[in-house]
């Protein structure tokens, strides 16, 4: 990192939405092998990267596979033979890789994807659902929610950064909620290539490299004499992952950019003087943060907490934060039947988050903006008032889903 | 807390789509030259792909980043400043993909907000297709045929940047035509379409529209289900087989009305009718095979008569039937209802023979793209030959704009 920056270098602003956004990162980390395969609203992505390619903005091989599956399996081998590989997917086309994302982890495959959220079918359906990118997160995919089309350019800079890095080698994954952030233009910083160069290094695959001149066998059958030892490097890849990499990735993009995160793992909305605060991942934060201005102009302080990485999961800083509040309420755009209390994915997360806590505010969980139906600002107000109930002592529902009709 | 301004550009799918969109794009790019910000967005829920069906981008635009965040916290806008038609027979109500119910073209609009359409037609011509609404509104018109520009085939008409002009015009508060001179030069290049966009800012001519005019009609709505209200398993009850029909005037049953989607509809596609000639009918049932929407009910005396719930208006019909003049394509905003001709011809055949006739003379002014090849070369040419695109005689060149925005977004 200690090359000169040129900071005469301006960055442009263009007006794009969050899947052009991901594809402009695509073509500043100067990406070696990309594979696509259509499924709304992924599928935006491919089209902006094949009009790059077209244009000859970016030098890439270009693969539209036969399916999802072969999509991963291709950048899959390509990442192991020293590619910079991205690719993507949406929903049921994402499951539909599901056995080619299982093996990129366990090979220490630096792959970044993007997930477009989708709802799984059946029924058919474009609106946004986080489940798809969820079934991913017990195997070592590391996983980032963003919010806005900015942001998306950007994680898609740091995803790299930390994917690569080689005491991490697992690959990530970008959610982008359908609609709101993958087809909605905005005005997006796009920087210089000297600084995305000066914040990227090259990947380099080292002794994992499969290569002529190193010769190695990938992905023998082991018996049980031979398998925790390798899950546990998946384990400690994680941890470092959480404890050094990401919050390297974030100091060094925030020099280099001169655009602050904050904290990497969630941001903070509001909270220092809150009373109870709403959590969720994606862009419901939109209507949260109005309703949140609403309410707040009304006396109640309410604040909120957006999680961005997903995995690796931060728990304590979470369980640190959640604790200075009165009570706690979950917004889950996702569903996991059957599950501790039949709540959503992220309430349960945050609840296990908390178990060993010295403060343990109570946890309400809300079920809402499912199949991309619209998350409103009285929405956000109704869950809001069962939090400050539960606040004032008044045992809340472990989870209700809001904005159904009944 | 600042201003946040909505405008909703309802177009054609799929020949209207990058124009809707260069439309939804320049009114963000025009309105940051005015310190605003803003987005540009299709309605997600549509699939704006299929042929002629209507389908909706918005701009949002905001005097701050905070009053942005309540434009951006909506699905889409619930009400507009503007509502744009970029084809005058959607002001009749539309009907998206997967919507339930015919929503007015002014359905969005504020109190005292500017319904923009562009049309050949008259004012109270416009006035009479759109539905009656509670409060007045502004109807602003832009003289021009439906348009295909910024359609990858189709030569550019600057009807994108002439829309701009009339914005400018009738909502200063959200850009100016200074704004909108400097966004046309940045993301087009071409001092032509400026011209445009200065000219159409002269011409656009407004009229205050009153809560009793208008169509009197109440469009269809549904009410939708609760969730235990549904069927389990995502299973959902097949459309009944339909029945006979009776003769207006005999009573005489017969013959067979199939029973259609009473929820999705799809009519608002049509921009164009065929008007039949049962006098020289020879009931060969080509029509009726034809239809790709199954329109055709089948009367009990063995005629084949379109069904106006039921057509999309492609025009098959008109091609296969082996009768010259039998059925011909006329353009949809000749009517005013969607009432039976067989009914109409049965009760009084000569009233329907002068009906026929006169309808016929209305030609659509633009088919939905196969129709007559070459026909919009010669018709963007003409338009200019006739000031009704004013760029002091100048032809529009050949170049074909797709897409600017996205081949510069690479930066």
């Amino acid at each position: 990192m200690a090359k000169v920056i040129e900071k005469a270098q301006q960055e442009k602003e263009s007006l794009i939405s969050g899947s052009e956004a991901i594809a402009v990162a695509c073509k500043l980390a100067d990406v070696d092998v990309i594979t696509a395969y259509p499924i709304r609203p992924y599928d935006t992505v491919m089209q902006y990267v094949a009009k790059l390619v077209a244009n000859g903005e970016l030098d890439c091989e270009y693969i539209v596979a036969e399916s999802e599956h072969s999509q991963f399996e291709i950048v899959k081998h390509a990442s192991a033979a020293g590619a910079r590989v991205f690719c993507g997917s949406s929903g049921v086309g994402w499951m539909y890789a599901f056995e080619a994302l299982t093996v990129t982890p366990a090979l220490r495959i630096p792959m970044v994807a993007m997930v477009g959220n989708r709802a799984l079918d059946d029924p058919g359906a474009f609106g946004v659902e986080h489940n798809d990118a969820l079934a991913v997160r017990d195997l070592g995919w590391q996983l980032v929610w963003v919010d806005n089309a900015q942001e998306a350019l950007d994680t898609a800079l740091i995803a790299y950064r930390v994917a690569e890095d080689r005491r991490v080698f697992l690959p990530c994954a970008i959610a982008c909620d359908g609609a709101f952030l993958t087809h909605s233009q905005s005005m997006v910083k796009i920087p210089p290539q000297e600084w995305v160069d000066a914040f990227l290094p090259p990947y380099n695959r080292g002794d994992l490299l499969l290569h002529p001149d190193n010769p190695i066998t990938v992905a023998p059958q082991v018996n049980e004499d031979w398998l925790m030892e390798l899950r546990k490097h998946n384990d400690e890849a994680m941890k470092r992952s959480k404890t050094a990499v990401i919050p390297e990735a974030y100091r060094d993009f925030e020099r280099i950019f001169n655009r602050a995160y904050g904290n990497p793992f969630f941001e903070e909305y509001q909270t220092e003087d809150a009373d109870v605060v709403l959590v969720g991942m994606g862009t419901l934060s939109m209507p949260v943060k109005v309703a949140i201005r609403q309410m707040r102009k009304e006396g109640k302080k309410v604040g909120f907490v957006r999680v961005r990485w997903f995995r690796p999961f931060p728990a304590e800083e979470l369980a640190q934060t959640l604790g200075r509040f009165k009570a706690v309420g979950v917004i889950d755009r996702d569903y996991s039947f059957g599950s501790p209390h039949m709540s959503g994915v992220l309430a349960t997360e945050i609840r296990a988050s908390l178990y060993p806590a010295a403060a343990r505010p109570p946890v309400v969980g809300f079920i809402c903006g499912l199949g991309g139906r619209e998350v409103t600002v009285p929405d956000v107000r109704r869950m809001s008032d069962m939090v400050f109930k539960a606040a004032a002592g008044q045992a809340q529902p472990p989870v209700t889903w809001i904005g159904i009709r009944e | 807390m600042g201003r946040l301004f909505a405008v909703e550009i309802v177009y054609r799918g799929i020949f209207q789509k990058n124009l809707a969109k260069n439309i939804s794009r320049g009114i963000v790019l025009a309105a940051k030259h005015d310190g605003k910000t803003g987005i540009s967005f299709g309605r997600y829920g549509d699939s704006p792909e299929r042929n002629g069906i209507p389908a909706k981008n918005f701009a949002i635009v905001a005097t701050d980043d905070e009053t942005l965040q309540e434009g951006m916290a909506k699905y889409e806008p619930k009400e507009t400043d503007i509502s744009i038609s970029v084809d005058d027979t959607l002001c009749k109500g539309v009907e998206s993909w997967a919507w339930y119910g015919l929503q007015p073209i002014n359905r969005l609009l504020k109190p005292n907000g500017t319904l923009i359409v562009t049309t050949m037609k008259g004012p109270e011509a416009v006035i009479e297709m759109c539905h009656r609404k509670d409060a007045p509104y502004r109807l602003a018109l832009l003289t021009a045929i439906p348009s295909f520009s910024g359609l990858w085939v189709y030569k550019d008409d600057h009807t994108d940047v002439r829309i701009l002009g009339a914005i400018a015009k009738v909502l200063p508060e959200l850009l100016s035509l200074k704004s909108v001179e400097k966004a046309i030069k940045e993301e087009w290049h071409d001092d032509l379409k400026v011209k445009s966009a200065q000219k159409a800012f002269e011409r656009v001519t407004t009229s205050v529209v009153s809560p009793q005019e208008g169509n009197p009609e109440k469009p269809y709505e549904f009410e939708l289900p609760k969730w235990y209200e549904l069927r389990e398993g995502l299973a959902i009850p097949s459309i009944p087989k339909g029945k006979e029909i009776a003769d207006p005037v005999s009573q005489q049953t017969g013959g067979f009305r199939p029973d259609r989607n009473p929820t999705f509809k799809k009519y608002s596609t049509r921009t164009m009718r065929p008007v039949v000639d049962f006098d020289t009918c020879v009931k060969c049932t080509l029509c009726w095979l034809q239809c790709p929407d199954s329109c055709f009910d089948v009367t009990p005396d063995g005629y084949y008569d379109a069904n106006m719930q039921a057509c999309c208006g492609c025009g098959v019909c008109e091609a296969v039937c082996p009768v010259a003049n039998c059925i011909t394509m006329v353009n949809e905003t000749a009517f005013a209802d969607n009432a039976s001709q067989w009914e109409m011809w049965k009760k009084e055949k000569p009233a329907y023979k002068t009906w026929l006739q006169e309808k016929i003379q209305h030609k659509p002014e633009r088919s939905h793209g196969f129709w007559v090849r070459g026909q919009y070369e010669k018709q963007v040419d003409q338009m200019v030959k006739d000031g009704i695109v004013d760029t002091g005689g100048e032809a529009i060149t050949e170049k074909v704009v797709t897409d600017v925005g996205e081949a510069s977004a690479g930066g």
